[in-house]
């Protein structure tokens, strides 16, 4: 297995300098921003994977509170069904389909991603049993920090040289990913800091908690700039294709870094937790069972 | 095990009653509240120009600042005293609904806020020479749904700390960011009917929005909780 | 010639920062390797 990380990390290597080569070189430039623009092949394919992280992180940790009510299980995999179910079915109705026009986007496309929801959720618990659900919460709650904090660093970056100013508080996306940043920070302290066994039940009502936050950050933002307008750092609208090429080819670069930090990750998570029960069973004077080959299923390295 | 009402409304008032004796006898927790709003207000004085008409927008945001250090003295204190003679512990033991002990807590703090409030909104008048130019009933709603707001959002987050190593920092640590909307319509709602520039109507909707969704959703995850060792 | 320095500012500071977190967990393997050769010494002999 060993090997096999190796390879992908050569590749994932390569593609990453690739994309940077594309980006940096092979892009056109931006028109009125200039050769600055391409700090946004950086910071969007970071903050999708950051958001796509943090939304695993929540998936998991419901599923990883519903574990020990069988009636929460229940309601909890209904409700995403539903979810899925009612998307597809939304996407197709009138009102909903002009809105979607008017971002540029398909209604097979919403349709699509509702009802990956309860399709994701499902192979999620099947694919992560038991304590492996918590492991990824964490796992993606830290690189997904990891990736945010990117994202929090090249923003400022690129506000500055063309909008001239650092922040704008009232700015929907970069505040709300300081305020995803800010939740998911917090989350890794109280992990760290919490003395509690379970220390795992408590850190997945936060990340519920914060989940429920975000689309109120959101709207809360929104109104806010409605009353006090304030630059859009980042801009908007649509994008050149040969641009969106490059900015995906990153995305799917960056996408593939982010799964083997994850790997590693899980994996330091996994041998942590080994070592952890075995200091305990040595503490318990039980010199047979004690010792680093625990009865602990090991995951796939 | 289905709780009937009368039970929940019962323990609730039991709860709220004595922690409302209790606090009434010490004063503890709001004597350090006023005088930590006290001293905000008499520290932040000195970067004010009181003829100025700038003042009045940033007073919306030094007010709930002030407001939300001193409410975490409080919530700080709130389950401190129940761990102390094994409160905590017999209530996890006992029949008695979860959320029962987790409204009254909300309730109580609740209460001791609004207090405190009311007492220093006359200081803040008169150390900042503030002139509401918008319609001040407003300003009640706001209040009443933002701490609502804090409240509920650090009597969970209090429960949730009680068993990390540094209790007074991580309240804080966990509350802030998640306030941060109720905290932005608080201020932002304020600081409207102040200056009079905006309507505050969005925010009010939005505190409630807030206060809907997350009381709902902590009143489902106290139990978890209160049952973590 | 300006902007164009904020422009290498970010990705060198997006690869320090993911460097930071690699070296980390580096770090925490290496810990925790030391940690699992004490466990497996302390039993030999006892066994």
């Amino acid at each position: 297995m060993k090997r096999g990380f190796l390879i992908c990390s050569v590749l994932t290597g390569l593609l990453l300098v690739y994309a940077s080569y594309q980006a940096l070189a092979v892009a056109p430039t931006e028109r009125t921003m200039g050769d600055v623009q391409r700090i946004f092949y950086y910071h969007v394919p970071s903050a999708w994977t950051a958001f796509l992280l943090f939304f695993i992180n929540f998936v998991a940790s419901i599923q990883y509170l519903a574990r020990t009510k069988p009636s929460a299980q229940i309601a909890a995999k209904w409700i995403f069904i539903a979810i899925g179910v009612a998307g597809a079915v939304a996407s197709f109705l009138p009102p909903v389909q002009q809105q979607l026009t008017s971002f540029g986007m398909r209604p097979s496309a919403l349709a699509t991603t509702a009802i990956m929801l309860p399709v994701f959720y499902l192979l999620l618990g099947r694919w992560f049993p038991g304590e492996k659900l918590d492991i990824l919460a964490v796992t993606c709650a830290e690189v997904g920090v990891v990736f945010c904090t990117v994202v929090l660093v090249t923003g400022p970056l690129w506000a500055r040289p063309v909008w001239g100013i650092w922040w704008a508080p009232g700015d929907i996306r970069l505040t709300s990913t300081l305020v995803l940043w800010l939740i998911y920070v917090s989350y890794l302290l109280l992990r760290r800091f919490s003395n509690s066994a379970q220390t795992q039940m408590l850190a997945a009502a936060l990340a519920v908690s914060g989940a429920l936050d975000v689309p109120l950050v959101y709207f809360s933002i929104w109104f806010f700039r409605t009353q006090h307008p304030q630059p859009v750092i980042g801009g908007n609208g649509s994008i050149d294709p040969r641009m969106l090429h490059i900015l995906l080819l990153n995305w799917l670069a960056f996408l593939c870094f982010a799964s083997l930090v994850c790997w590693s990750r899980f994996r330091l998570e996994v041998l942590k937790r080994e070592v952890e029960e075995a200091y305990a069973m040595e503490s318990l004077g039980d010199p047979v069972t004690a010792g680093p080959s625990m009865p602990l299923k090991r995951s796939a390295p | 095990m289905k709780e009937a009402p009368a039970s929940l409304w019962s323990v609730m008032a039991a709860t709220l009653k004595k922690d409302i004796r209790l606090e009434w006898r010490s004063k503890d927790a709001l004597n350090s509240m006023l005088f930590f709003s006290l001293l905000v207000v008499v520290i932040f004085s000195f970067s004010f120009d009181p003829l100025a008409e700038e003042s009045r927008r940033i007073v919306g945001g030094l007010v709930w600042v002030a407001f939300l250090f001193a409410a975490v003295v409080a919530l700080n204190q709130t389950w401190a005293r129940e761990l102390r003679n094994q409160v905590l512990d017999a209530y996890r033991v006992s029949p008695a609904p979860a959320n029962a002990l987790f409204l009254a807590k909300i309730l109580g703090n609740f209460i001791f806020v609004i207090v405190l409030e009311a007492l220093m909104t006359p200081l803040f008048v008169i150390f900042y020479n503030l002139h509401v130019l918008g319609p001040v009933w407003q300003l009640l709603p706001i209040a009443l749904l933002g701490t609502w707001a804090l409240v509920v959002n650090g009597t969970f987050f209090a429960a949730m700390s009680l068993r990390t190593r540094n209790r007074e920092l991580m309240l804080p640590l966990l509350l802030f960011p998640i306030s941060i909307p109720a905290v932005l319509g608080m201020v932002a709602g304020t600081t409207a009917v102040l200056t009079g520039d905006n309507p505050a109507h969005f925010y009010i909707v939005l505190l409630l929005t807030y206060d809907v969704v997350f009381t709902t959703a902590y009143l489902g995850l106290f139990e978890t909780i209160l049952h973590a060792e | 010639m300006n902007p164009i320095k904020f422009l290498f500012a970010a990705y060198i500071a997006t690869w320090i920062i993911h460097g930071t977190y690699l070296g980390t967990l580096v770090r925490r393997f290496g810990r925790l390797k030391k940690d699992l050769d004490e466990l497996s010494k302390n039993h030999k002999p006892g066994n």
